[in-house]
């Protein structure tokens, strides 16, 4: 095995087997020995080549201090020489994703080491990466490591190999933004009109040149007078009142809920806690609005800064929530909002 | 959330510790924030002045509401 290629690997706190949410402050540190998903990764490389080592990081650690992570990670790199660098997979998980995401992204475009990594389509870490990392799509959750791994296996068995990568089709990787020329039977103008008379017989057909969707919303006009502004307090920080009684979901959520706080100076516990299952609620559950800051905004009203707090504060999980459920939650709150007059909203996020 | 909420014209500032996410997800208005389990808050102050540090933050956001911007504005 000496002779083959080598693979480093990159892991979080959960998947480094240090621990859950309670670990998610851990400094980056490097480990000789192969853990978690690095272990069962040999074992699919065929026999040429060997994982050299796992680099774990605390997924809060991080996001909260990128630059110095991502020099201690480039750096261990550097020392390790990989032929391949292997991220993940990391699923849905947002902090882990845009890890994997800004290392995978660093590994390439800094040290020119090839990166393989695994992510759900709508992994917020998606975008930065996808372009320079081979990222193979996978579920949204970590029941898809069996698929997930042998996929990733065999892109970074075919790069330590210098073997050619087929299409995102055959291999299972999230399209990477690139075109290549292939040969292929019939000429444009031929494929074009096929394409054409498809379309005019209403059949379905396949279009050789996807468009990018653009979907951006235009900043709104700034409040004129915020002395006279009703603002409205919004979080995906899972604040709910004690008891969680409209039983919010504490991870992919399903609903959302608002709560009468005209009565209330703050969020203060024991009343309200956080039913959020993607961070350490420790903190949260001290004093919520450390999450959730309704006791400022009522200060900032009886100041006569504001001019309102809404009466209402609405709330949700946003951990492994999915895009399409987020953009359903926006479009109900914000038509209440609309229709209840509110001027500016702010909404915190875990 | 954020883009949805604004998408009816409604001002919206989104406070946030990984701000990459805020872009993504299409916030205008972003504030970072000081950690993902405690983004307006800091254990590691005194009460009295982890309070003041909220206040700043959540000044910063609401006058944030209220300025002119054409396009993505980190408020720090």
């Amino acid at each position: 095995m000496s002779d083959g290629f080598k693979v480093l690997y990159y892991v979080n706190q959960f998947f480094g087997q240090i621990g859950g949410e309670d670990k998610a402050g851990m400094k980056p540190e490097f480990h000789s020995e192969k853990i978690g998903p690095a272990l069962g990764f040999e074992q699919l490389l065929k026999g040429e080549g060997q994982v050299v080592g796992t680099i774990i990081c605390g997924d809060n650690y991080f996001n909260e201090n990128k630059e110095e992570s991502l020099e201690y990670i480039l750096n261990l790199v550097k020392q390790e020489a990989p032929d391949v660098f292997v991220a993940g997979p990391a699923f849905n998980a947002g902090r882990y994703g845009v890890a994997c995401a800004e290392i995978s992204r660093a590994v390439a475009e800094e040290l020119n080491i090839p990166v393989v990594t695994g992510m759900y389509i709508e992994n917020p870490g998606l975008d930065t990466c996808k372009q320079v990392a081979y990222v193979v799509s996978t579920s949204d959750n970590a029941g898809g490591m069996r698929k997930a791994l042998p996929a990733m296996a065999n892109i970074a068995y075919k790069l330590g190999k210098g073997l050619e990568i087929g299409s995102p089709e055959e291999e299972g990787y999230i399209a990477r933004g690139m075109r290549k020329t292939i040969i292929v039977e019939k000429r444009g103008s031929l494929r074009a009109v096929e394409m054409l008379i498809k379309r005019l017989k209403g059949e379905e057909f396949e279009t050789e040149m996807p468009m990018p969707v653009f979907d951006v919303v235009e900043p709104a006009l700034a409040i004129k007078d915020l002395s006279k502004a009703t603002i409205a307090l919004c979080t995906s920080g899972g604040i709910v009142p004690a008891g969680n009684p409209d039983r919010i979901q504490s991870a992919s959520a399903q609903k959302w809920g608002k709560y009468d706080v005209s009565g209330r100076d703050a969020l203060n516990a024991p009343d309200f806690y956080t039913t959020h299952g993607g961070y350490d609620p420790v903190y949260a559950n001290e004093i919520p609005d450390r999450v959730a800051p309704l006791d400022i905004l009522k200060e900032l009203q009886k100041e006569g800064y504001i001019g309102n707090v809404y009466e209402f504060f609405y709330t949700t999980t946003g951990t492994g929530t999915s895009v399409s459920n987020a953009v359903k939650f926006g479009t109900e709150i914000g038509k209440e909002l609309k229709e209840a007059g509110v001027d500016g909203v702010i909404l915190t996020s875990t | 959330m954020v883009k949805e909420i604004e998408r009816y014209g409604i001002p919206i500032v989104h406070m946030a510790t990984i701000t990459t996410i805020s872009e993504s997800v299409g916030a205008n208005r972003i504030v970072p924030t000081v950690a993902i389990p405690h983004p307006v808050g800091n254990p590691s102050l005194k009460s009295e002045d982890e309070k003041i540090m909220r206040k700043a933050m959540v000044k910063r956001a609401v006058d944030a509401l209220a300025t002119e911007i054409s396009e993505v504005t980190h408020f720090e």
